[in-house]
C-alpha cells in the first residue's frame, strides 16, 4: 500500500497526514479531518456535491487525489464563513437558495469561484456558471437569485 | 468509489515523466487533468500500478502564436481556452469546442492535450483538430539526433477508440494548428443530452475561401464512429463552390453519410445521422459567416 506524508493548508490551517495515494481529496477532507459539509453526491464527477475551491479554482473533490493537493490551499464550505456568514451563505438562506441543502456546500462553492472571476454577472453568466452542479429540489430560480443577492452585496460592499 | 491502489509519481520536468514511464512499464499511466482517467479507476475500468502526474510541469500550460501556428500546451486547461482572448479573437471554433465539453468544474482541470491523448471518438477536440489539420507534438525517449520529439499529423493520430499512435513512454507535449491565413472560417456545433454528457453527435467545419470560392475545407465528426471521422466527400464536395445554401445541404448529407454511429440511449442510428446532417449545415453555415467577418 503506497503512502505518502502530505500537508494541505485546509480553510487556512496546515493539516498534514499520511494518506495513501489512492484517497480522494474529498475523503481527505470529510474522514481524515472531519469537514463533512463537502457532500458526496454521485462520485462520478457529475453533481457537483463535492465542489471545493484547489487554491482559486472550483473543482470536483472527488474526482482529484489528495496527493495532488499536497501544498496547496483548499477551501471548502466550512472555510465561508469569518465574523459573519459570507454574503452567498446570506443569500442562499434569503432568497430560499436551498430545499433539502444537500447540493448547497458545492452550490456557493462554485459561485464563490465565479464572483471571483466576475463580481457582476449576468443570469446567463451565473446559470452557466453553476451548470456543473445539480439541484434536485429547486429548479434553480432561487439560487440563481441568491447569486445575484451575494452579487450585489458584494458590489456594495467594494463601493464603500 | 475507491479507486484501486497505485504508486503516485510527481516529476517536475518532461524529460523526467518520460524516463519514469520508460522505468515503470506498461502498467504507468499519466495523469493529466484526470477527469477521464480517476472516473475510470474508479469504475476499475482502468487499473494502473503507477501513475505518473504531469500537473507539475509548468512548462506544458501555454497559449501561443509561433511560426504560423498556434501552439497549445498539453495541459492547458479547457477554461483557459475559454476565456483567452487570442482565442475568441482568431480561433473561435476553438471556443466553441472548449465551452460544450463537460461542464465548468470539470474544464478548470481538464486539459486539452487529455482530452486528445485520451483517445476518446466522444470527446470533441479530437473532431476539431481533424476539421482544422491540427499536429500533435510527441516526446519520447528517442534517439540523440531527434530529441525524441515528433511530429504526428491529426489524421494518423487516433488508431481506434481509447487507442492513439503515442507509444507508452511518450507524451503529447503540444498541439499545432496553422494560423488562419486570408479568408477563412471555423465553427464547432455540438448536440447534447444536458450539460455534462458526451455528444449524441458533433460536427467541426474549417473553411478556407479564395475571393468567394472555397479553396479548402476540413470537416471532422465527434462521437459517431470508433475514431473522430474526417468526412472527405463532404470536404471535396465544398471545394471550389461558392458554400451556398445548395452546397451545404448536399455536403452535409455527405457527412452525415461518412458517419458511422451506433445506436445507443443517446439515440438510433437513423437519429444520429439525420443530426450530423443538421448539425454539419449549421457549423458549414457559421464558418461562412465568420470567414465573411461575422461572429
Amino acid at each position: 500500500m503506497a503512502t505518502q506524508t502530505i500537508t494541505v493548508n485546509v480553510n487556512g490551517e496546515a493539516k498534514t497526514a499520511e494518506v495513501e495515494d489512492r484517497l480522494l481529496l474529498v475523503h481527505f477532507i470529510r474522514d481524515n479531518h472531519g469537514l463533512t459539509g463537502t457532500h458526496i453526491g454521485c462520485d462520478t464527477t457529475h453533481c457537483g456535491a463535492c465542489t471545493v475551491l484547489l487554491d482559486e479554482t472550483a473543482v470536483k473533490s472527488c474526482t482529484v487525489f489528495a496527493v495532488q493537493a499536497n501544498g496547496r490551499n483548499v477551501t471548502t464550505i466550512e472555510g465561508m464563513e469569518g465574523d459573519a456568514l459570507h454574503p452567498l451563505q446570506e443569500g442562499f438562506m434569503e432568497e430560499h437558495g436551498l430545499q433539502c441543502g444537500f447540493c448547497t456546500p458545492g452550490m456557493i462553492m462554485s459561485s464563490k469561484h465565479l464572483l471571483d472571476k466576475n463580481l457582476n454577472p449576468t443570469e446567463e453568466e451565473i446559470r452557466r456558471g453553476i451548470s456543473g452542479n445539480l439541484c434536485r429540489c429547486t429548479g434553480y430560480v432561487n439560487i440563481v437569485k441568491a447569486v445575484q443577492y451575494a452579487s450585489n452585496k458584494l458590489q456594495e460592499t467594494s463601493a464603500d | 468509489m475507491i479507486p484501486g491502489s497505485f504508486d503516485y509519481h510527481a516529476p517536475t520536468t518532461v524529460d523526467e515523466a518520460i524516463k519514469l514511464l520508460g522505468e515503470l512499464g506498461d502498467d504507468a499511466k499519466i495523469l493529466a487533468g484526470g477527469h477521464s482517467l480517476i472516473p475510470m479507476m474508479k469504475l476499475r475500468l482502468a487499473e494502473p500500478t503507477h501513475l505518473v502526474d504531469i500537473n507539475g510541469i509548468s512548462d506544458l500550460d501555454y497559449i501561443k502564436e509561433e511560426n504560423g501556428y498556434l501552439c497549445i500546451g498539453a495541459m492547458t486547461r479547457e477554461s483557459a481556452l475559454e476565456v483567452s482572448e487570442l482565442i475568441a479573437e482568431k480561433y473561435p471554433i476553438l471556443k466553441d469546442t472548449s465551452e460544450v465539453i463537460a461542464d465548468p468544474l470539470v474544464r478548470n482541470l481538464a486539459s486539452v492535450g487529455g482530452n486528445i491523448a485520451h483517445g476518446d471518438p466522444a470527446n470533441d477536440h479530437p473532431a476539431t483538430m481533424v476539421a482544422l489539420g491540427a499536429e500533435v507534438i510527441a516526446k519520447g525517449p528517442g534517439g540523440m539526433l531527434t530529441g525524441g520529439e515528433r511530429t504526428i499529423s491529426i489524421d494518423d493520430f487516433f488508431k481506434g477508440p481509447l487507442m492513439t499512435d503515442l507509444g507508452q513512454n511518450e507524451i503529447l507535449t503540444e498541439i499545432k494548428i496553422p494560423t488562419p491565413n486570408g479568408k477563412c472560417g471555423a465553427a464547432y456545433k455540438k448536440l447534447e443530452r444536458k450539460v455534462g454528457d458526451y455528444a449524441i453527435a458533433g460536427v467541426a467545419v474549417a473553411l478556407q475561401f479564395d475571393g468567394d470560392s472555397c479553396s479548402s475545407a476540413g470537416i471532422g465528426l465527434t462521437n459517431v464512429g470508433p475514431t473522430p471521422i474526417r468526412a472527405s466527400d463532404a470536404q471535396d464536395a465544398l471545394e471550389g463552390t461558392s458554400v451556398s445554401d445548395d452546397d451545404i445541404n448536399k455536403a452535409a448529407e455527405l457527412a452525415a453519410a461518412a458517419a458511422q454511429p451506433v445506436g445507443d440511449h443517446r439515440g438510433s442510428e437513423e437519429y444520429k445521422r439525420a443530426m450530423v446532417k443538421t448539425l454539419a449545415c449549421r457549423a458549414m453555415q457559421t464558418a461562412k459567416d465568420r470567414a465573411e467577418g461575422g461572429s
